[in-house]
């Protein structure tokens, strides 16, 4: 993450990295609070180091192969709530990716 | 002045660019890979070291050995014969594209079918990091319970074969396979699902099959069409 920041900074040409918006679904497996520790770590010395880092989490969403339903996978159960058929495609929730950054 | 730069870049496409240069490297020597991920103790081992020593006449086999730390998994193999590489990630709960790719450097590809990648132990990260793998194998125990694919759906959605594993402990568990194998189907549609015990070795023979079958044609025929 720490990388791709400062290519894409770099490529700006300018001062300081302020805030980095990062989106994750709820399937990829980050916590927020160990990117936010790792990163204060590992931005030190560079031109992000200070930045905040905000996430955006995205609930993770199924659409049902049989009647097309939308709906969002209980723990336990990811039976489609309208055909009760379990059969489903992930359509949301394994997204990892840096949406902006804010520099100045 | 304060500016907002779009960015929309995923943050592992710096190891997925990795795993398209193994992919590569694999491809242009014929190595057909398989990424064998469980939690610790499902029996990763034991399913490589069972299907080299029932492909060992017909595949010529290769395996890296992912662990946080060790070599115990990496002496096992090496006793089939066979070209065996220990990465020890020192912490790292799952191998990433990188590690494989400094691993092919010093595995003999020219002498090489199949070549079995053993993650480390985990059932979360390593689903997120591509390795260069034509196939990912997920193996689950019957001791775990049959509740694992709610608590990990992403990678029982990923995987291409999901194998159960220990089936001959089944009568002194709760896991029920057919409820499992549903509940797979409902997650991943593509996912061939396989039920063995690497202690009495039922099962294993319809697992080897399908490694066979899927793996490219033998090597003198024209090459696979590319991965999307």
């Amino acid at each position: 993450m720490l990388d791709l920041v400062l290519e894409e900074a770099n490529k700006t040409g300018t001062g300081k990295v302020r805030k980095i918006n990062l989106v994750f679904g709820d399937m990829a497996g980050v916590v927020g609070d160990c990117v936010q520790f790792y990163f204060e770590f590992l931005s030190r010395g560079t031109i992000a180091e200070g930045a905040s880092v905000s996430f955006r989490k995205v609930p993770t969403q199924a659409r049902c192969r049989e009647c097309g339903q939308e709906f969002t996978p209980e723990e336990f159960d990811w039976s489609c709530p309208k055909c009760h058929k379990v059969s489903v495609e992930i359509t949301a929730g394994k997204e990892l990716f840096v949406e902006s950054i804010e520099v100045e | 002045m304060k500016v907002n730069i779009k960015i929309l870049k995923d943050i592992l496409s710096a190891n997925d660019q990795i795993a398209e240069r193994n992919r590569a490297l694999l491809d242009k020597h014929k190595v057909f890979a398989l990424n064998v991920m469980s939690s610790p103790g499902a029996g990763k081992t034991s399913l490589i070291l069972d299907t080299i020593r029932t492909l060992k006449k017909r595949k010529r086999v290769g395996v890296i050995e992912g662990d946080i730390s060790s070599t115990i998994d990496a002496e096992k193999v090496k006793k089939e014969r066979v070209p065996v590489l220990q990465i020890n990630t020192g912490g790292e709960c799952h191998l990433d594209a990188a590690m494989i790719n400094r691993a092919l450097e010093n595995m003999p590809l020219e002498e090489m079918d199949l070549l079995f990648i053993e993650n480390v132990g985990n059932l979360v990260c390593p689903g997120e990091f591509k390795l260069g793998e034509d196939r990912k194998v997920l193996i689950v125990s019957a001791p775990e319970g049959d509740d694992k694919i709610y608590k990990y759906p992403l990678l029982f959605h990923l995987a291409d074969a999901v194998v159960v594993n220990k089936i001959d402990l089944l009568p002194y568990t709760t896991f029920d396979v057919d409820g499992f194998s549903k509940a797979l189907k409902g997650l991943n549609q593509k996912a061939r699902l396989f039920r063995v015990s690497c202690t009495t070795h039922e099962g294993i023979e319809d697992w080897t099959d399908w490694v066979l079958s899927t793996m490219r044609p033998p090597k003198q025929t024209s090459r696979r069409q590319p991965r999307p």
